[in-house]
């Protein structure tokens, strides 16, 4: 007997970005309906499943997991390949970027926080630096520039404590032998 | 929760911040010379600001009408419906900016001429 159609072969790797993604996706959604005094300035919620998933998966399954978010937000807000589509990839590129070097930081002695206030800048760096050559360039964008750093690290902050918090918990869940082999979705 | 990195971390965060906030701020901004107009994203006047005149610039909506005048330059009048740009009213300082969005016309002002001629070391 022949199988009709293509098949794809899906692995279990597939269904735990697809999973992870979906987490962060509605963490997303969830935030755009809050109400911001600045445009663009968000806390970035969905940076906390991100980090998580570099922490336990390790960072080709967090740029799958960023670049999924970003693309099914971009499906589910309308705002697919509009300037706000383009800013938020600019800025998940650049924090992916930071966040592949960052993370070989001695965990001795650099938390989740540190990861999360680096990645944090380095996402309103690539904003911004996208927005400075592509969406207004010449005018001086830069007097905002200290609301975003300031909100850069006060988001950057508390979601890097939300990612040290959620790693206790599950440190004390789960025996700590094989986490980063197939363990169940973080239940947030 | 908070290790000893984290902390360096916050700590060069916040100069990070100062540092930005007293330089987009508090620095000393230079005064402006040139006014440059650009419509639909290409420059179409560079005016030294060194005497009066008006400047009419044709944009989708309409007109926007552009008064230079020594050491400042504004916006007098925009077809914009919220007319931000008009109420920003006179710029001086090199680096100032008003964006007349919905008519593709911005005003920017720049500025060569530092507070000091040469430094000596």
């Amino acid at each position: 007997m022949t199988a009709s159609g293509i098949e794809l072969a899906v692995t279990a790797d597939d269904r735990r970005i697809a999973r992870l993604a979906a987490l962060a996706l509605g963490l997303t959604l969830a935030e755009a309906a809050i109400p911001s005094p600045v445009p663009g300035v968000k806390p970035g919620l969905a940076n906390i499943v991100i980090l998580m998933v570099l922490l336990q998966y390790g960072w080709r399954t967090a740029a799958w997991v960023s670049g999924l978010r970003i693309l099914a937000g971009g499906l589910l807000l309308g705002t697919l390949f509009s300037p706000g589509f383009w800013l938020s990839a600019a800025g998940a590129c650049a924090s992916l970027a930071v966040l592949a070097v960052a993370r070989h930081l001695p965990p001795r002695h650099f938390g989740p926080v540190s990861l999360s206030v680096l990645a944090a800048f380095a996402h309103i760096a690539g904003q911004l630096a996208l927005a400075a050559a592509w969406l207004l360039p010449g005018i001086a964008i830069l007097k905002l520039l200290p609301v975003f750093a300031t909100a850069a690290l006060v988001f950057g902050t508390i979601n890097g404590i939300a990612v040290a918090r959620l790693q206790q918990r599950m440190a004390l869940a789960a025996p700590a032998s094989d986490r980063r082999q197939s363990g169940p979705c973080p239940t947030l | 929760m908070l290790k000893t990195g984290d902390f360096g971390v916050l700590a060069a965060g916040m100069s990070t911040v100062a540092a930005f906030a007293w330089w987009a701020w508090f620095a000393p901004s230079t005064a402006a010379d040139t006014a440059l107009i650009r419509a639909a994203g290409k420059l179409v006047h560079s005016v030294p600001l060194t005497h009066a005149r008006t400047l009419t610039i044709p944009g989708p909506l309409g007109p926007t009408r552009i008064a230079i005048e020594p050491g400042r330059a504004r916006v007098l009048a925009d077809p914009s419906p919220r007319q931000l740009c008009v109420k920003q009213g006179w710029l001086a300082h090199a680096g100032d900016a008003a964006l007349c969005l919905p008519n593709q016309v911005s005003l920017e002002l720049t500025g060569r001429h530092t507070p000091y001629d040469s430094l000596g070391y």
